[in-house]
């Protein structure tokens, strides 16, 4: 039983007439029973009943027979134009497009475009969540159809307040989602929050100009956009629509709207699953390896980088469109990194597969003679912004193999050892001038010990704060650091290779697949998901 | 042994200049004798102005008396500001803008240019308390100034000078006219 009273009669012979499809007037008559929406057939049959006793116009249906959609209707034409009971009958085929919903809720809930499409993606997923986008000119049609049967429902003596029609979007969803989740094979389709989003647009170019009205009469809901999007959006056009008197729209806009001669068309559906974040450690072995792509005017100058080696396997396992990275500080090309490893974090967007057991992960974690991944976790999107924590406070170990040019014995290099708290004065160093501002920075080495190699070569191992240029302290960098080795060994110096080794480092994150979990509860509590399409 | 091994790293020493830089020239600077510039090109395309070698003020065992960033009444090397990433407020110079003026203590005295078109960064401030420095580091410690030419420009201003072998060429020149009886 449809909850349809009698004081509804009005609104629904003039709809009818007016062109409006059987949901659209289960809308305007506030039926909040989401069933109703999904059954036409009964619909039409409920609406028969309520149809004018009186002459009803005969609904002419000369159009060609269309494809029928799976759920579209047919109401029994009134025979003779005089009625008793009357019944209006569409014939069938009968493709008159609503002119609210421009056909959204009659054939366009069809639900083949939206589960091929996820078949296809091949996404790993227990919920999804629709999302449906609206040409912007549904919210002027509307207006026009409220205004339409306004004022029977002022006569009635009773009201019918805009925000109390039920929306098209809502209505769509009610009648898809059910079926969407039965034709895949029972997934909830939830109804606020998923990590899965399949996005639904229509538009429908033939009314667009619909809203332009709008543009003379309330000129400041409107402002010129930067990219060349239309101006005509959504909010903006609701917004103007709660602002126009009733009277100024009615001089603009058909009231009800003209009839359309085709509805709307469907866009390419789009599937969304939330970014997954990964992090872990890395070692580098290799000295010729930058950290990122090292690419001038299209070519590629360096072979392979840091990030690509180890978003590899994960990239592919994850089978993710792509991933933003980013690590605790970072080397120099000719630099290794020995120790526990570099902190990372790795954000991958789009993932379409995303359960992974700690054994999973494990197999994930790069291992090469160029590079070591250690400690691949998920963990939470917090991870991404802790990496740059704490840069500035943490100290660092070096080992830089060093060369002479005066001959130097054990004795001679002893002292180094000795030297505490050793403050610099470091230009910015010339070989990243181009990309830093000038400045002076000051740094402090911790302390030093040597390991004697030969007359000309030695090893230094520092300890420093951390933003301290190791190479410039060896060889001076034009004197534009100070001091430096080459007048502490009172000859020139140069360093021939360093390694940072990384201790004391407490990995910035702590989430383990228990936190993952806790947090993962909170998180479906309320939050709302920000996406990032690569 | 020792000695064997100490000319072997001597000549395999790698040292920053020829690992990073390029070496161009510039020689008779204005047209005066020998007074050659040395620019050093960093792959990143920031140029440090140093003297070359064959600079009068590097012979017969010159000292200095002076260096004068003030080059006229307005304008001072020394009163350069740079800053932010795109170094802004540098001192633009052309080929021929002078750098500094270098007396000596027998009263010659030299001015050093730019010889390249670009931003001034930083001239050297090491120099003005040790001289000594330009003798005897000239092509490191005792630089002149850092010059960072515009991004279009960084490969056409090294059209206007003289590599390595082009520079050794003028100079063997040089020593084959002065050892023919004018």
């Amino acid at each position: 039983m449809l909850p349809l009273k009698e004081k509804d009669k009005p609104i629904i012979q003039k709809l009818l007439s007016a062109g409006c499809c059987a949901r659209c007037i289960l809308r305007f008559c506030c039926v909040s029973v989401q069933a109703a929406y999904r059954k036409p057939p009964e619909v039409r049959l409920m609406l028969q009943t309520y149809k004018s006793k009186d002459a009803a116009e005969s609904e002419t249906s000369e159009d060609p027979p269309n494809k029928r959609a799976k759920l579209e209707t047919s109401i029994t034409d009134a025979q003779s134009e005089e009625g008793a009971a009357a019944v209006v009958k569409l014939k069938d085929g009968d493709s008159r497009v609503c002119v609210v919903c421009l056909g959204i809720l009659q054939e366009l809930c069809g639900t083949t475009q939206i589960t091929e499409a996820v078949k296809a993606g091949n996404y790993e997923f227990d919920t999804l969540v629709l999302s449906v986008s609206l040409p912007a000119q549904l919210c002027v049609r509307e207006h026009s159809c409220w205004l339409h049967v306004k004022k029977e429902v002022r006569e009635k003596g009773l009201v019918l307040n805009k925000d109390d029609v039920i929306q098209v979007k809502e209505a769509f969803k009610w009648i898809m989602q059910g079926m969407v989740a039965k034709e895949l094979g029972g997934t909830a389709v939830v109804t606020k929050v998923s990590p899965f989003e399949v996005s639904v647009e229509f538009t429908h170019s033939e009314t667009d100009a619909d809203c332009h009205f709008l543009a003379a009469t309330c000129p400041d809901c409107f402002k010129p956009t930067k990219n060349k999007q239309s101006v005509f959006t959504r909010m903006a056009v609701v917004k103007a629509l709660e602002k126009i008197p009733d009277g100024k729209f009615l001089k603009h806009y058909p009231c009800p709207p003209k009839q359309p001669t085709s509805s709307c068309s469907p866009q390419e559906v789009q599937c969304l699953r939330v970014s997954v974040f990964v992090a872990g450690r890395y070692n580098k072995f290799c000295r010729s390896l930058p950290q990122t792509p090292w690419v001038i005017d299209g070519e590629r100058r360096m072979e392979s980088s840091v990030e690509e080696l180890i978003a590899a396997p994960i990239l592919s396992a994850f089978r993710a469109d792509g991933f933003n990275f980013s690590s605790s500080g970072r080397e120099d090309v000719d630099v290794r990194t020995l120790g526990n490893g570099r902190p990372f974090a790795m954000e991958l967007l789009n993932p379409h597969k995303s359960r992974f057991s700690k054994e999973q992960m494990k197999q994930l974690q790069e291992s090469s003679d160029k590079i070591k991944v250690r400690d691949l976790q998920i963990v939470t999107r917090e991870a991404m912004s802790r990496m740059k924590e704490g840069e500035e406070e943490k100290t660092k170990s070096y080992t830089a193999l060093v060369w002479t040019q005066k001959p130097i014995q054990r004795e001679d290099i002893s002292f180094i050892d000795d030297i505490k708290d050793l403050t610099l004065d470091q230009k910015t160093p010339l070989r990243v001038l181009h990309r830093r501002a000038l400045a002076v920075r000051q740094r402090a080495i911790h302390s030093m010990s040597t390991r004697f190699l030969d007359s000309h070569h030695f090893y230094l191992r520092l300890k420093t704060q951390a933003g301290t240029y190791i190479k410039e302290f060896v060889h001076g960098d034009f004197g534009r650091t100070n001091p430096n080795l080459c007048q502490l060994l009172k000859t020139n110096t140069d360093i021939l290779e360093l390694d940072v080794e990384m201790k004391n480092m407490v990995l910035p994150f702590l989430c383990t697949y228990w936190y993952l979990f806790a947090f993962k509860c909170i998180k479906n509590c309320h939050f709302s998901l920000k996406q990032n399409v690569k | 042994m020792e000695s064997v091994e100490h000319e072997d790293t001597k000549a395999n020493a790698p040292s920053v200049i020829d690992r990073y830089y390029t070496r161009w020239y510039r020689a008779d600077m204005k047209g005066k004798p020998c007074e050659d510039h040395c620019i050093l090109q960093h792959s990143n395309r920031i140029c440090v102005i140093t003297l070359a070698e064959t600079h009068p003020i590097l012979q017969n065992g010159r000292t200095i008396k002076c260096i004068n960033y003030q080059i006229s009444n307005g304008c001072s090397r020394l009163k350069n500001k740079v800053s932010g990433k795109s170094k802004r407020g540098g001192q633009f110079l052309t080929d021929f803008a002078p750098l500094c003026r270098i007396t000596c203590t027998d009263e010659t005295e030299y001015t050093i240019y730019s010889c390249i078109r670009g931003r001034l960064l930083e001239v050297n401030e090491n120099i003005l308390e040790t001289p000594n420095l330009l003798l005897e580091k000239p092509s490191t410690e005792g630089y002149i100034a850092v010059i960072l030419p515009k991004f279009e420009e960084s490969k056409s201003i090294t059209e206007n000078l003289l590599n390595r072998d082009e520079f050794e060429n003028i100079i063997s020149k040089r020593s084959s006219a002065q050892s023919q009886p004018s």
